[in-house]
């Protein structure tokens, strides 16, 4: 059992309250979110006095109703709250209603009458280049002559890729309940990433100051990125309506609502090109990044830039130009999911590595190894940052051998040899994935320890928890730090009033700096302690005068490691220590060191490290249905010293699950008006456990501790869900087959059943 | 207006809050002449909104005497008007599986079984799996397996193995993904899932206990 006795315990009783499960303040109001059903329109006339007049209905409200900026733009100011002439999308929201229930709520939204204007919508990628439409000026990052150095090469590819939305499908959808305080005070339980962002946004729309807000969250039902900047959405439309009745007021998006108003990953469309030699070693490639940002820039640009930053993948390409463009759509703003453009940017690199071996003839392996970053010159990104003993063709090796690579994919084209209506396939797909912010300034944590007179420890810190685990490696870490059992440190919910100025809870950041931070703190206190416990130990003992070099943390005492015997328990000790007057709380604060990140040049060392995973999956491909289903996957994973394995192996394969949906069975889908048509769990199609392949192996590659991190761990949030990328290029594998490998199919993401028979139907001769 | 009551409707139709209503109900409020008509309430009687109906529920092993409105789901119930808040909303649509709880020891997604449907059955939520103060076999095994992330479709797929355990005691893996298969976790726990139940399949064997 990796949790913490107490928490786990929670979440198998019922306990563990998520935002709707929180006791309701009395005279509690329900809020609903009125939404456009329009994707492009202008606001002619709207009248409320009708809803307004319902009994029970407290407030309705439009954007001329928001006392402060009508604002909710995290980066970027250029997404409002509510829409004022214009709406950019259906699904945005346009009024506010709070009701004594939700019933009444919806009776007063029958009520609203508004007069749009339709005006033409954009709501393709092709769309918005045709239009010119960009949200913000496009973006170059290149390293040598990529231009020369595909001319040079003996062969080339091109072509285009598309790779599709994902909808984040958080079991808890967005919720945040309000509770107004005295004068402009306001506290704002939310399930969100951000809560330093919440708060901002929340003072803002309010037009009071951050420090008249304050944002708790204890925990998450899923996160995924999509609660990073969205989930201030919902806690600003709440606190409005919380202001303008004086009144507690929930609102909670029922699944339809939040997959309706809610951004998604962003789909993208990449052109490329790539020059190589007659041994699949790559010369050059040139890539045009096209991503679908939505009606607003949210973290597109972020996105865009680790897209540009993940284009190599784990590939030494000496000539790399990137063009990257953001496009605006008439869609819901696309924003953050776990591998933050990393994802799109590998699928295309890595449809570059399997063309060049199916061009060739060669294992896909083969070429992959070929060019995995080494030692230098090889070792260096196309924007400057040094790859660090990189331990790639050891884990290839390591994993191949493990997984029976070489022997399974003899065994499949015997197979596939001889059955008429079923293929097998197999890919081995590597990651290698930066770790930080590329927003530099991101990279930084603080946190509050607490230690009460009675010895117990209360733990605050700016990450949240969301199913990743963060609390439990906090907890470890206090409880190692402290020399206590885990069941003395209570980690606290995430507070803005306790640790300000905190980072989102994303780039698979959390328990780096967080964990830091904490760790620091710690120091701090211990230091406090050891200089103050040789009085102690003189009073209670006598005899030669401790020093504070030697006074140690360990088994829940603390002890002078000089003196055996000479041990007081924590607990007694912390009495002690109030009553000498030493103060037992401490804030820790950590930055991460060493990295630098010129964003106008596109070089520097914008990341502390890099993770690295891998895995092989093997699908069996039913010609006539065009199913597939994952037969068995290895997956070895390069983590660090890993603080909780047990939560790092969870991590990996439910990661990877995730990036299998996004290759395979997650189709999102609008009408021609702009409307979500894959608005429920009946026609998006997350995977199940149906959909976990029965041979599942995950191997954690140890003695390699991380330098310069939390006990020499790495994060490990992001990275896996790549892994999917395996299982979508087998899948490729498999219908190439169908045509001796000769011929390139046709294969874009996701590849649904769908997608799959019509590749299949165009690789058949004389079609 | 929608045919299912809405899901954030905190109060009955005389404004009481969820726990407002629940010490009501245990101060033994609830109107005495309407409960022995409870078992007339029956399904093809087509009530107005708003109209409640006197029903009695038999949660957790305590009988529960509520006024509910016929159109109002089990999930509403058991969360806004008990207060059990274990049993979560996924989708209201049955498809998610985060509302499950066990009708008569079956797996039922609460969210698509009207609450005056429920009347005379046995219902179990989460809340009821728990061996006095310790936990139940299922539940000790969702721990010890590390059978959840966020934890928010946990309290479902619990409900989902303690019914596929109690209809067969030895389930193969195979047996477990389908009776799992009604139940999605986006943390994608699915095989520490696999192996809770199989362990609780154990654990139940040994302990005896139901």
């Amino acid at each position: 059992m990796n949790l913490s006795a107490e928490n786990a315990l929670y979440y198998v009783t019922g306990e563990a309250a998520f935002v709707d499960d929180m006791p309701e303040p009395s005279r509690l109001l329900h809020g609903l979110v009125v939404t456009s059903a329009e994707a492009h329109a202008r606001i002619r006339s709207f009248d409320l006095e009708a809803a307004r007049r319902l009994p029970g209905v407290a407030a309705v409200l439009s954007s001329r109703d928001i006392p402060g900026h009508n604002q909710m733009g995290p980066v970027i100011r250029d997404e409002l709250c509510l829409a004022e002439q214009e709406v950019t999308f259906a699904g945005q929201a346009v009024f506010l209603i709070a009701a004594e229930t939700m019933e009444l709520c919806r009776q007063a939204a029958a009520e609203i009458r508004v007069e749009y204007e339709p005006l033409p919508a954009i709501l393709s990628l092709e769309q918005a280049m045709e239009a010119q439409s960009l949200l913000g000026p496009p973006r170059t990052m290149c390293r040598g002559d990529a231009e020369a150095g595909l001319r040079a090469a003996a062969h080339r590819i091109s072509g285009t890729l598309r790779t599709g939305a994902q909808e984040h499908w958080y079991l808890e959808t967005q919720v945040c309940l309000c509770v107004p305080g005295e004068g402009r005070e306001m506290t704002v339980y939310s399930s969100t990433q951000h809560p330093s962002e919440t708060q901002a946004l929340a003072a803002g729309v309010l037009g009071i100051s951050r420090n008249e807000v304050a944002v708790e969250v204890k925990r998450l039902g899923g996160g995924f990125g999509g609660k990073e900047t969205q989930a201030n959405h919902t806690a600003c439309w709440t606190a409005l309506l919380s202001r303008a009745t004086g009144r507690p007021v929930k609102i909670r998006l029922n699944r339809d609502q939040d997959m309706i108003m809610t951004g998604k990953r962003h789909r993208f469309r990449i052109g490329y090109s790539a020059g190589f030699d007659s041994d699949g070693l790559l010369q050059a490639v040139r890539f045009d990044f096209h991503s679908d940002g939505g009606a607003a820039s949210d973290l597109s640009f972020a996105i865009m830039e680790r897209a540009m930053l993940h284009a190599d993948n784990a590939y030494f390409v000496p000539n790399m130009e990137i063009r990257a463009s953001v496009w605006k759509t008439n869609l819901p703003s696309n924003t953050a999911m776990r591998g933050f453009g990393g994802p799109q940017a590998m699928a295309a690199i890595e449809t570059i590595l399997d063309r060049i071996a199916r061009h060739l003839g060669k294992d896909p392996l083969e070429v992959r190894k070929r060019n995995f970053y080494r030692h230098a010159p090889g070792n260096v990104t196309h924007y400057g940052q040094t790859v660090v003993e990189p331990p790639l063709s050891e884990m290839a090796d390591r994993l191949a051998a493990s997984s029976d690579y070489h022997t399974r994919r003899r065994a499949a084209a015997d197979f596939n040899a001889c059955h008429e209506f079923f293929r097998k396939g197999i890919a081995l797909t590597p990651v290698k994935f930066g770790i930080s912010f590329t927003t530099t300034f991101l990279n930084q944590a603080g946190a509050l320890v607490l230690i009460y007179a009675d010895g117990t420890v209360a733990v605050n810190h700016g990450g949240t928890e969301m199913g990743q685990g963060l609390n439990a490696k906090i907890q470890a870490i206090a409880a190692a730090g402290f020399g206590l059992p885990a069941g003395q440190i209570k980690v606290n919910a995430t507070s803005t009033s306790r640790v300000p100025n905190t980072s989102p809870t994303a780039a698979s950041s959390g328990s780096d700096l967080n964990g830091m931070a904490v760790r620091n703190a710690i120091e701090t206190l211990k230091q406090r302690i050891a200089e103050a416990m040789p009085a102690v130990f003189a009073d209670r003992f006598g005899g030669e005068k401790s020093s504070a070099e030697d006074i140690v943390f360990e088994g829940g005492c603390i002890q002078d490691r000089r003196r055996p015997g000479c041990s007081v328990p924590f607990s007694e000790a912390m009495r002690e220590m109030n009553l000498r007057q030493v103060s037992l709380a401490a804030s820790g604060f950590y930055r991460t060191p060493d990295i630098g990140w010129d964003k106008a040049r596109g070089w520097g060392k914008p990341f502390h490290y890099y993770v690295y995973t891998m895995a092989v999956s093997e699908v069996l491909l039913d010609l006539l249905t065009g199913e597939a289903r994952l037969l068995r996957v290895d997956i070895l994973h390069e983590g660090g010293r890993s603080i909780e394995p047990g939560i790092d192996r969870g991590q990996i394969e439910g990661g990877f699950l995730q990036g299998v949906g996004w290759c395979t069975t997650e189709e999102i889908k609008w009408d021609e008006g702009g409307r979500l048509l894959t608005h429920s769990p009946d026609t998006y199609k997350i995977p199940t456990s149906g959909d976990v392949p029965p041979v599942f192996h995950v191997e954690l590659l140890e003695g390699r501790p991380n330098p310069g991190t939390v006990h020499g761990s790495k994060a490990i949030g992001e990275p896996p869900f790549m892994l999917g990328l395996s299982a979508w290029l087998a899948i490729k594998d498999a219908i190439s087959a169908t045509a001796g490998h000769r011929e390139e199919p046709d294969f874009d993401l996701p590849a649904t059943g769908e997608a799959i028979l019509l590749s299949l139907q165009r690789l058949k001769p004389g079609r | 207006m929608s045919k299912e009551p809405e899901n954030n409707c905190a109060g009955g139709p005389h404004g009481l809050s969820r726990r407002g209503f629940i010490s009501s109900v245990s101060a033994g409020a609830a109107a005495s002449t309407a409960l022995r008509e409870a078992n007339a309430a029956s399904f093809q009687v087509i009530e107005a909104v708003g109209t409640v109906l006197p029903i009695q529920l038999k949660i957790n092993g305590i009988t529960r005497k509520i006024q509910v409105e016929p159109r109002w789901s089990l999930l509403f119930v058991i969360r806004e008007v008990l207060g059990l808040t274990g049993t979560k909303i996924g989708c209201e649509r049955g498809e998610c599986g985060a509302c499950t709880v066990l009708i008569d020891g079956k797996p039922r997604y609460a969210c698509m079984t009207l609450a005056v449907e429920a009347q005379g059955q046995e219902i179990t939520t989460l809340e009821g799996l728990m061996d006095g103060e310790n936990l139940g076999p299922v539940q000790q095994a969702f721990v010890e397996e590390d059978a959840f992330q966020c934890g928010f479709c946990t309290p479902g797929q619990i409900m989902a193995v303690e019914g596929l355990l109690r209809r067969n005691a030895s389930p193969t893996m195979e047996e477990v993904r389908v009776g799992l298969s009604g139940n999605l976790c986006r943390c994608a726990a699915y095989q520490h899932i696999f192996s809770a139940a199989t362990r609780a399949a154990e654990r139940k064997k040994k302990g005896g206990m139901a």
